[in-house]
């Protein structure tokens, strides 16, 4: 059972192990399970060498000293691929680096590789990687969700203890649950996007995958705080790692009611177990209505696809990525995206397109946008009466590879727990917390924490508690990869 | 004899801001004259993941523009995408404002006439595509991407090219006092669309066509004049007027089609994601109107109440650095203002522009103008004298201290002005003749003139001029009182 990202950083830090060691070990796992579970788009071959040149006392008391982490191919790491999973970045290579990135590389983390998503994050399985779809190591005949998979994946097979994903309407959540590890998308502005590749600007926002709510804490605490070039980072982060210990006697919890039908015996059976586990710690649950979450999905993908129509016009063939020919610069950029994009991209940069031209702008934006300032109100309200929020991140364990690849809009309806909150701006935790045996496969269920806006650390607290009570046994690395 | 039609105008004017640096990311803006796209960072790319910061600058120079304008200001400011395609703007959209501007419902008053602004707003500049003659490619200079704009539109208030042109000079001229632009057309840095209607007197404005980037103000009016005639054609013979867009050909002196009203771009407007309003606050107005200077209108009615003659008044106060220049040197002079008016605009103005220098760039101080009128008032030099010594004063040098050096002093004493006064009238028996007669008492001045190149232009004129006219009234009287 490979070390906790905490347990290597102590023994780092102390000088105890050389800073190259974590990083050759996790690549030396990725080397041997990559094929069966394609989480890398590409690797750091060297990243062990670049620790070691920084030198053992470089890395003395750092919160992540040597810790391997692996991060999702649209944060720009400089000198590296960006890729985004799209054939138009195949081969960009970025001049800086995104600051979250930096920002953990400073607190002694070693980025080991960029993980595999959906094309420009746009889907809920990592099956829309131009570059083939990532398997989940519970089921390798399911996906792992996405679109950030290859980082869950990465985690959930035992590759890396850390990672980071994006998450515009679930992309971290998502593939957490489905691979059966802790992923955190932390309120608007709590992370720099600086250096993110846009998907839907208002709504995305970096989130770390992790093995243990320690872990997650610290990466959050290098992380947060605001980015004088990111306009939308929000400072005066709280203390992660210190509220790890707050305890929950007294939460009050609330079920949101829209989310209590329909969902797998499994995704029930854990839904219990998450309430058995808080209601003895000393919270007391209830259930709270959010009418408006009806309309969130199609609210969502309106806004999303908006402002990804935009956000992806600068893919043009012109100063980098991929270039087809064509006789003048309106063919070269059309021939460059039509070969670049995938389907899935394509679909929604036209329905984005559609949506916000003119005579079409009030009934479909400008309606999405009310929407969602009523699911914001609708949210706060429930939080006049609740300290958190909860809900399935998923109706339903993974499903198999290429099951909704036809059906746009059943992978769409994948995302009804996520979407809702990030149209909210709200921290919310994928929680790992059950299993369902399907076909003779142990799969992984995850119930989501949702905070108020700005109150994220809370939620490390209730993770915490639960982890420790349940003694870390739904946290675990896939069985086959440990 | 048709009835005559009017036109009816309204012009939107870009200026690029003079900030340190772009409008939305730290990279330098001091671009002018430097290698082509050497000054980019990963916004003016528009390189994946990069993300847009207001400059604060920018919107500090664009809120000072607008109390000169008296815009209306407080308030909440949005940005938003215009989504457009063109090699020119690397992100493919630019970031512009829609329906929040930081500005709107000013006026900028015109020779008597207002000339109502309906809204300024920021934005950023595109790129600059080079098409080298003959050769089947373009070239991309991404130095002027991301580049600070305002954008002023007028309400359709102007009713010929001509005036058009002159609001233009006017809005540089406020622009330059300011700081908020070098406004420089040649540069491209105050670049004009143009929009025309023409109507009957009283009717109701009739369809109009755009004419877009014009870079020079002799473009705007001969573009407007053009298309003022194609139009009074058009309606004449009647035929109606189609909307369109018309681009300008300096050359050819004509507009040429850009595209018809059906053809007009969806810019997809929307909010920009990545930019949170923007407060513009009282206290932060309030904070930014105690930098506004003297504007020009108020700096022009000020020098007429100095006695600056009109022209003059209007010419100085247009123009920053003389009137700044001129100031100084009011400042420093106990005379009237129009002696030290006289001095800039005739001879320093001259030798400046012999030298090709501008008067900001010259060593010439204004306290030293003033030292040299205020030498020449006081007779202590002559107004010759002052002259002289001029161009090395406009080199730097003091004129205290050159009169000092040179033991230059206007000369008043009597006895050696009488001796000149007795030889030229010994020389000039015929002048003074007819002084003294009284057959042409204007003859007096040729008399002095004469008198003062004996001196070598020494004499103190004040001095010299009292004592040439006593002795000749003696001369006179002793005739009238002879049998």
């Amino acid at each position: 059972m490979p070390e906790t990202a905490l347990q290597l950083a102590a023994r780092v830090g102390r000088g105890q192990l050389g800073p190259a060691e974590p990083a050759a070990q996790s690549l030396a796992r990725i080397r041997a399970s990559d094929d069966r579970l394609h989480a890398f788009l590409s690797l750091r071959e060297d990243a062990p060498e670049r620790a070691s040149r920084l030198g053992r006392s470089a890395f003395l008391g750092l919160p992540l000293a040597g810790v391997p982490v692996a991060i999702k191919d649209n944060l720009n790491l400089v000198g590296t691929v960006t890729s985004c999973g799209s054939r138009m970045l195949a081969n960009y290579r970025s001049p800086y680096t995104a600051t979250v990135v930096e920002r953990l590389e400073r607190a002694g983390a070693v980025v080991v590789g960029k993980t595999n998503l959906d094309e420009f994050a746009m889907g809920s399985s990592t099956e829309n990687s131009a570059f083939g779809a990532t398997r989940n190591p519970w089921d390798l005949g399911r996906v792992p969700g996405g679109s950030s998979g290859g980082s869950a994946a990465a985690v959930a097979g035992g590759q890396v203890p850390l990672a980071l994903g994006s998450d515009t309407g679930g992309s971290v959540r998502l593939p957490a649950a489905f691979c059966g590890v802790l992923g955190f998308k932390p309120t608007y502005g709590r992370l720099s996007r600086y250096g993110l590749v846009a998907f839907a600007s208002s709504l995305d926002q970096v989130g770390v995958l992790a093995r243990s709510s320690a872990d997650l804490a610290a990466a959050l605490d290098v992380m947060c705080g605001i980015d004088p070039l990111d306009s939308t980072s929000i400072d005066h982060p709280p203390s992660f790692t210190a509220a790890l210990d707050l305890g929950i006697s007294g939460l009050r919890v609330g079920w949101i009611r829209q989310a209590l039908r329909g969902n797998h015996p499994a995704v029930e059976r854990a839904m219990a177990t998450v309430q058995q586990v808080l209601e003895a710690g000393g919270a007391r649950f209830g259930e709270a209505d959010l009418p408006t979450l009806e309309a969130a999905v199609p609210a969502y993908y309106l806004i999303a696809d908006s402002e990804a129509s935009s956000n992806l016009a600068r893919y043009d063939g012109m100063l980098y990525g991929l270039r087809s020919g064509g006789s003048d610069y309106s063919a070269v950029m059309a021939e460059s995206r039509a070969e670049g994009f995938g389907q899935e991209v394509k679909r929604r940069v036209l329905m984005g397109t559609y949506a916000l031209s003119s005579g079409y702008y009030d009934a479909y934006y400008s309606k999405a946008m009310r929407v969602r300032r009523l699911i914001a109100r609708d949210f706060a309200a429930a939080f006049g009466a609740y300290d958190l929020l909860l809900c399935p991140t998923a109706a339903e364990p993974a499903f198999p590879i290429g099951e909704r690849s036809a059906d746009p809009l059943a992978m769409y309806r994948t995302d009804v727990y996520t979407v809702g909150i990030s149209l909210a701006g709200l921290p919310a935790l994928s929680l790992p917390a059950g299993y369902a045996q399907v076909d003779g496969k142990q799969l992984p269920v995850g119930i989501q924490l949702i905070a108020p806006a700005l109150r994220d650390e809370l939620i490390l607290a209730v993770s915490q508690h639960f982890e420790r009570v349940t003694e870390g046994r739904f946290f675990g690395i896939a069985p086959g990869f440990a | 004899m048709p009835e005559p039609l009017e036109a009816v105008i309204g012009l939107e004017v870009h200026l690029q801001l003079r900030t340190r640096t772009k409008m939305f990311s730290a990279c330098r803006a001091d671009y002018f004259s430097a290698e082509p796209n050497s000054f980019t960072d990963p916004l003016t790319l528009g390189l994946p993941g990069a993300l847009p910061v207001i400059n604060r600058q920018a919107v500090e120079l664009a809120i000072l523009f607008g109390l000169a304008l008296g815009c209306q200001l407080e308030g909440r400011a949005q940005f938003h995408r215009k989504n457009y395609f063109y090699p020119d703007s690397p992100k493919n959209y630019q970031i512009s404002q829609y329906d929040s501007p930081i500005g709107r419902s000013g006026h900028l008053d015109l020779g008597g006439r207002t000339v109502r602004v309906r809204r300024i707003h920021l934005e950023d500049d595109a790129g600059k595509l080079i098409h080298p003659p003959g050769e089947p490619v373009s070239l991309l200079d991404l130095n002027r991407a991301g580049m600070p704009l305002i954008e002023l539109v007028t309400e359709p208030d102007l009713t010929s090219p001509l005036e058009a042109r002159d609001f233009l000079y006017q809005l540089r001229s406020l622009a330059q006092t300011l700081g908020v632009s070098d406004a420089n057309p040649e540069e491209g840095k105050m670049r004009a669309d143009v929009n025309l209607s023409l109507r009957a007197p009283g009717a109701p404005l009739g369809t109009k066509v755009e004419i877009k980037n014009l870079n020079s103000f002799r473009s705007v009016q001969r573009a407007l004049e053009y298309q003022t005639e194609v139009q009074r054609r058009q309606l004449r013979s009647g035929e109606a007027v189609r909307q369109a867009t018309f681009g300008w050909d300096e050359a050819a002196g004509r507009t040429y089609l850009l595209r018809s009203k059906e053809q007009e771009a969806d810019y997809r407007y929307f909010p920009e994601p990545d930019l949170p309003p923007l407060a513009i606050t009282k206290p932060w107005i309030e904070k930014i109107r105690a930098r506004l200077p003297e504007l020009p209108s108020a700096k022009e009615a000020r020098y007429l109440a100095l006695g600056v003659r009109a022209a003059e008044a209007a010419l100085l106060s247009q123009s920053p650095d003389l009137s700044s220049f001129l100031d100084r040197a009011i400042a420093a002079y106990p005379g009237p203002a129009q002696t030290l008016v006289n001095w800039l605009l005739g001879d320093v103005a001259g030798t400046l522009t012999a030298s090709g220098i501008e008067i900001a760039a010259s060593p010439l101080r204004p306290e030293h103008l003033a030292a040299l009128a205020a030498l020449v008032d006081r007779g202590e030099i002559s107004g010759k004298m002052a002259k002289e010594l001029l161009p090395e004063v406009m080199e730097g040098g003091d004129p205290q201290e050159l009169v000092a050096a040179r033991g230059l002093r206007a000369v008043r004493d009597e006895t050696t002005l009488t001796e000149a006064i007795e030889a030229t009238l010994r020389e000039q028996r015929e002048l003074a003749e007819r002084v003294i007669s009284g057959s042409n008492p204007k003859a007096i001045h040729a008399l002095f003139g004469q008198v003062m190149r004996r001196t070598g232009g020494a004499a103190q004129p004040e001095r010299l001029r009292d004592l040439l006219r006593a002795r000749l009234e003696r001369l006179a009287a002793e005739r009238a009182e002879r049998p």
